[in-house]
């Protein structure tokens, strides 16, 4: 027998995301392959410090903002 | 003029000052435009600058592995000044600007407000408010605005760190088109002065430079010149020409002859 997991669903930068219920940031940025020392992270128009990435557990719908430095003028 | 020559003097050996961090380089140079990053990171070392502009976006969700500015440019080499392009109100500088500081913690920030096409110019009702809102907010702002002496000594006295008046519109390599404007802001500016925007060529900035600013912030010219590294290498010295000439200082213009040669001696 297999358990289903239930998934839940973000908007990440503006596209849908589907991720297992209980994944936290770390979670989710280690999901994307992302490196946190190089980014920014706003968990529905608050921004999420980097210390709290562990105990930040996403809920159904949240909307995130992943941001990072690239060039400009 | 008293106020350009102690302010040459003071600017002398050290190179600048802005928000209490030393730059020998008075060259600032944007990271946009470029045609990839091996160049970007290359035209910039050779620039000789030790600020760089730099924008935030959102990171690619579906290429992962695409190359990042900071592993080109690297931050602990340069000061990164992390750039508003992009946002057209108060708030959204503002959240941009905390995202970049979360991202990198950098107080020290450019604030650009910019109007519609084609223009590009400073909206400077915009940038005042979001100067306050960011100052208020413990950045310090140095801020991108109109060639407009009045605006200029406002932001400052409303604390920005550094007044960054356009000499053309941005991208347009039209030099210094402005330059009473210029060198008034500068006159009456107890803040670094910088001519951002509208260089187009060596030449432009040391224009720029002779007029008496601290700095220059260069980005398209040398990004979309033929060879970009040749031109920062010029940039470089381009700047460093204009500012030894303001502080050598020029000879006056006359309408009249005067011979280089003496004039006694003559064989006969």
């Amino acid at each position: 027998m297999s358990q289903t997991i239930e998934q839940i669903t973000l908007s990440v930068n503006g596209e849908s995301m589907q991720v297992p219920a209980g994944t936290s940031l770390t979670g989710l940025v280690a999901l994307m392959e992302l490196d946190t020392r190089k980014l920014a992270v706003e968990r529905n128009l608050e921004i999420v410090p980097r210390s709290q990435y562990g105990a930040t557990v996403l809920q159904h719908g949240d909307a995130l903002e992943i941001v990072h430095f690239v060039g400009g003028g | 003029m008293d106020g350009i020559t102690q302010k040459a003097h003071a600017g002398d050996l050290g190179g600048w000052t802005v928000a209490g961090r030393n730059f020998a380089s008075r060259l600032v140079v944007g990271t946009g435009k470029y045609k990839d990053l091996e160049t970007t990171a290359e035209a910039i070392a050779q620039s000789g600058a030790e600020m760089v502009t730099v924008a935030l976006r959102r990171v690619n969700v579906h290429d992962r592995n695409a190359p990042m500015l900071q592993d080109f440019v690297d931050p602990k080499r340069y000061t990164y000044l992390p750039n508003t392009a992009g946002c057209f109100t108060a708030d959204e500088a503002v959240r941009t600007l905390r995202l970049a500081r979360e991202a990198g913690g950098w107080n020290l920030v450019k604030l650009e407000v910019l109007g519609p096409p084609p223009t590009l110019y400073p909206d400077m009702a915009a940038t005042l408010l979001a100067a306050e809102a960011l100052i208020k907010d413990g950045f310090e702002v140095m801020v991108y605005c109109a060639d407009d002496p009045v605006a200029a000594k406002r932001l400052e006295d409303m604390g920005c760190v550094a007044i960054m008046p356009l000499g053309a519109p941005i991208g347009s390599g039209l030099g210094v088109q402005n330059p009473v404007m210029i060198q008034t802001i500068i006159e009456n500016a107890k803040v670094p002065v910088l001519v951002d925007a509208g260089v187009g060529t060596a030449w432009d900035a040391a224009y720029a430079m002779e007029l008496g600013c601290d700095a220059v912030l260069v980005n398209s010219a040398i990004a979309m010149a033929d060879d970009p590294v040749k031109m920062a290498v010029a940039m470089k010295h381009g700047v460093i020409a204009g500012r030894l000439a303001f502080e050598a200082g020029r000879i006056p213009r006359k309408s009249s002859a005067s011979a280089s040669s003496p004039m006694t001696g003559l064989i006969r």
